[in-house]
């Protein structure tokens, strides 16, 4: 690997396994969570174990933990466009 | 003077994380509406969503979850040169994706069995709310149905090269990519399960 395009980071088995066993957690707890209904704070409680799935498949499966500052950027600018045109069209929906 | 043909693994890679990106837009759309529709119509969608097979949900989320461990792991292989592994972490990770698409047969059979599908007697004269929920589940369903149909595909393809050799320890930004086309597959249901099967 001495050619600067081919230079890769190589994510261990081990590690893998333990986002996997994460993921399998966060997925039980979020399950659960449904169960012992907690009134509308179980929405926002099943989003946010969502999201910290969505965040360890994007660092770890999906190597951004290990990507240059471009690919990360992109990612925010996506993240942000989305967070823009929900919120957006709530401001109206529920203000209507 | 024989040149190596020219190979851009960033540009590659970029490429597919834009068509990703644009992915993502338009499942945020079907979300969107979703989140709409649940503040316009909240009591319904609570009713509708209580007819849901969590079971359904909750092994198709483990059998995603797990595929992506093996995509990912195959990526891992390639790079140590392990051709075996590849095509036997692909191979299980095409299995996992046949293995959800008939629980999802099974799944909307059930459901179809029941009167449930977009147009039916039963939701037509039902309140408008539940309606707008089930063919809300059935389009972004469907449409995620479509992409785990092509990832598998795709992931197939790759493993025909893996096998043949043009796929290796020295080239494999295509096994990558495909792998990160199944991870958002797997991404999108990490959202779709707790709204459609969960929080109502």
């Amino acid at each position: 690997m001495t050619h600067e395009t081919t230079a890769h980071h190589i994510v261990s088995y081990k590690k893998l396994v333990m986002v996997w066993l994460g993921l399998l957690s966060l997925t039980g707890l979020t399950v659960w969570v449904a169960h012992h209904n907690v009134g509308i704070g179980h929405v926002w409680g099943s989003l946010a174990i969502a999201c910290i799935k969505s965040g360890l498949v994007i660092a770890f499966f999906m190597h951004m933990k290990y990507e240059g500052r471009l690919l990360r950027w992109f990612l925010l600018l996506a993240l942000a466009i989305v967070a823009i045109f929900i919120g957006f069209t709530f401001f109206d929906v529920l203000y209507r | 003077m024989n040149h190596a043909p020219h190979k851009d693994y960033g540009g590659a890679k970029l490429g597919m994380w834009l068509f990703l990106f644009t992915e993502l837009l338009l499942f945020s759309g079907l979300f969107l509406l979703y989140a709409t529709y649940l503040s316009r119509y909240p009591r319904e969608f609570t009713a509708a969503g209580r007819d849901m097979h969590v079971g359904f949900g909750t092994l198709n989320t483990v059998i995603l979850i797990t595929s992506s461990l093996l995509a990912a792991m195959a990526v891992t292989a390639i790079q140590r040169n392990e051709r075996r592994n590849v095509l036997l972490l692909l191979g299980g990770t095409i299995l996992c994706a046949v293995t959800f698409l008939c629980n999802k047969y099974l799944e909307w059979s059930a459901e179809i069995g029941n009167g449930i599908y977009p147009g039916s007697p039963r939701l037509a004269n039902g309140p408008p709310g539940e309606s707008v929920f089930y063919s809300l589940y059935y389009i972004t369903v469907g449409l995620h149905g479509l992409h785990v149909l092509v990832g598998a595909t795709l992931l197939a393809v790759v493993a025909v090269r893996v096998k043949r050799g043009t796929v290796h320890a020295g080239d494999f930004v295509l096994l990558e990519n495909g792998a990160l086309y199944w991870h958002l597959v797997d991404l999108i249901w990490i959202f779709i399960f707790p709204l459609y099967y969960l929080i109502l």
